[in-house]
């Protein structure tokens, strides 16, 4: 097992080593002269302009300007914002937050559902139950999340007045940010109503970015649980006598739900990339709208950050996906 | 497969070739939804094709005295705009019109590119292993890294937003999933004796790449060819609503839903309708991927 982890961790040294690579070749490859895009300054003087270009770095040679950069990276320095001229390490962990609690109810809302609706479409196979399960996974899978958000506001927001257009939370309340979850913050607050309007404000977008993912887990889902219904030992559960609910609730479940793991975490890079949809259309603060807006801005230096930091997470998180898959999955051999 | 003996080689190929082509209609016809997606994929392809002729109005034409006109079966609906007009009164029915060869060309364009270079990387990589194989993959390792719409978004920055730039910083995205899917297939292939025979009677790395192995890897990127098609659309799409992509007053889908924003709560015609677009032909061509992959793939066949 130690092998096998220390075997991954090399993988992913070369890659994140690229990563930044990618990242750094960013700024340098936008059109322009990369003096005036980090500066962020018009109708700058020669001697201003050799000043800054010293400044930056980018008069001496490429390895040496890389070298630079990634000894910021490994200090937390990833350059500073054009337009708020913070620190965008710490913008990215003010605005993530928002993200992260965006993401984290939008994967239980796609495994909440998505698992049941699989488990059912299998085990009423070919019935008209797992046709319509099925259509409307197919369904979902397809869905333009940008336009589908657009509905849902135009529904709920709109015609039934149900829920905000807009924002994490009612402009009524505040309180002092402890977690950066809104739905905890507004919990300790003791403020009455702010859960409720955290809540509210929560749920669309959540849907909107939980639909993919749960297409695609109810879809998975179902095609493990089939695989897995026609093994032996399953055939053996039933031949004992077992109720179809135990065989299929117990018996399947356990080893179908092992590709759905990896599945559910593949979905990481799917909700960081839906994130941008999303949180552009509900104007939800987060590391979405952000970098939407960054690359708006021409405030490079925030997107080249917010790049190389939403980089490096997917590959953690496909990292521990990786490591417990290895750990629950006793067939698969580390070697 | 047949009964019926051929004396000559080449014949035997080309029975068979036939015979494939009907087990796999035969397959394929089993599955209504990919039926129904090919048959609305055909249309959208010649809604695309006739589009001049079928179109009531030009995509561009803008009638100053109907803005905002809702759908023909609304009140205040107006005959010439079926569909109603759009804020700065242009037919809507025509520009979705007009949006299908949009749609449509970028996914041409989309898989060809990716397909093509990521054929021949994946063949390469898988064919030759070694330092080729590990620089290859490590690249391919670094790009699935950036979610693919975040990295289109940040390779459309630097070459600037137009439909092309968007095509090319698609087909970069989804290049991964094509070498990896080749370069799998090869190395289960290459291993059999059938390339080893053909290696042994001399044929070259070339001949023996292309000719010898690769058809016999197509079914799973036949199938990933169908998926990356429509997720070229939706993606296209996202950039073009979030201003990345096609430029106004082009009439693709994803940049009429981002002028048509404002208007969502006044106006459903302008949002609901090029969405709906965008989700019948992903639709469409996703119920043919899946489809596809239950006729193609010999695993999965029958279960």
């Amino acid at each position: 097992m130690l092998a096998f982890i220390l075997k991954r961790l090399g993988l992913l040294i070369p890659t994140f080593l690229g990563v930044t690579i990618a990242s750094f070749a960013f700024i340098r490859l936008l059109p322009g002269d990369p003096v005036l895009l980090m500066a962020g300054e018009r109708g700058l003087t020669p001697e201003r302009h050799a000043a800054l270009l010293k400044q930056f770095g980018f008069d001496r040679p490429l390895w040496e300007q890389y070298f630079e950069y990634l000894t910021g990276i490994f200090q937390g320095d990833l350059g500073v914002s054009l337009v708020t001229k913070n620190p965008v390490f710490d913008e990215f962990f003010t605005l993530f937050p928002a993200t992260l609690e965006l993401s984290i109810c939008a994967i239980i809302f796609a495994v909440v559902i998505g698992i049941p609706a699989g488990i059912i479409a299998a085990a009423k196979r070919g019935g008209p139950i797992d046709h319509s399960v099925m259509g409307t996974a197919l369904v979902g899978y397809s869905m333009p999340i940008f336009w589908w958000g657009l509905l849902m506001i135009v529904f709920f927001s709109g015609i039934l007045k149900w829920t905000p257009v807009s924002g994490r939370i009612s402009l009524m309340f505040y309180f002092p940010q402890v977690t950066g979850f809104m739905l905890i913050d507004s919990l300790l607050s003791g403020q009455k109503g702010a859960f409720t309007s955290a809540m509210s404000h929560l749920i669309l977008p959540t849907i909107v970015l939980g639909t993919i993912p749960l297409a695609v887990i109810a879809r998975q889902t179902r095609s493990a649980m089939l695989e897995v219904l026609s093994e032996d030992y399953v055939r053996t559960a039933r031949a004992k006598g077992l109720s179809n609910f135990r065989v299929i609730g117990v018996h399947a479940l356990r080893n179908a739900l092992i590709p759905v793991i990896t599945t559910i975490g593949l979905q990481v890079g799917v909700l960081l990339g839906g994130a941008i949809l999303t949180e552009t259309i509900f104007s939800w603060p987060g590391i979405g709208k952000w970098m939407v807006d960054s690359i708006f801005r021409r405030d490079y230096p925030s997107v080249q950050g917010g790049l190389l930091m939403i980089a490096g997470i997917v590959m953690i998180v496909n990292l521990i996906v990786d490591l417990l898959y290895g750990l629950i999955n006793p067939r698969i051999s580390h070697d | 497969m047949t009964d019926s003996t051929y004396s000559v080689d080449a014949d035997k190929r080309k029975g068979g070739r036939v015979d494939l082509l009907i087990e796999f209609w035969f397959y394929f016809r089993e599955n209504r939804g990919a039926v129904i997606g090919m048959w609305f994929f055909l249309f959208i392809c010649m809604v695309a094709l006739f589009a001049d002729v079928i179109a009531p109005h030009g995509p561009i034409d803008q009638y100053r005295d109907a803005l905002l006109t809702p759908p023909v079966w609304q009140e205040g609906g107006d005959w010439r705009f079926l569909l109603g007009t759009d804020a700065v009164g242009r037919d809507v029915l025509s520009r979705l019109i007009f949006g299908s060869r949009y749609s449509l060309f970028v996914g041409c364009i989309v898989v060809s590119i990716s397909l093509v270079i990521g054929v021949m990387v994946g063949l390469a990589a898988g064919f030759f292993r070694g330092a080729f194989d590990t620089i290859i993959m490590r690249i391919m390792d670094i790009v699935l890294a950036f979610p693919s719409l975040l990295l289109a978004l940040a390779l459309v920055a630097v070459l600037g937003p137009s439909l092309t730039n968007a095509m090319i910083a698609i087909a970069i995205v989804q290049q991964p999933h094509y070498v990896r899917l080749t370069r799998a297939a090869v190395m289960g292939e290459r291993g059999k004796d059938y390339v080893t025979a053909a290696r042994v009677s001399g044929v070259g790395s070339i001949r023996l790449m292309f000719v010898t192995i690769l058809p016999n890897c197509l079914a799973p990127l036949i199938v990933q060819a169908t998926l990356s098609f429509s997720s070229a659309i939706l993606d296209a799409a996202a950039l073009g609503f979030l201003g990345m992509g096609a430029q106004p007053p082009t009439p693709e889908w994803g940049t009429m839903l981002a002028e048509a924003r404002e208007f969502i709560l006044r106006a459903w015609w302008v949002v609901t309708l090029p969405g709906i677009a965008i989700l019948l032909t992903v639709l469409a061509i996703n119920l043919m991927g899946d489809g596809l992959r239950d006729a193609l793939d010999p695993k999965l066949k029958r279960s």
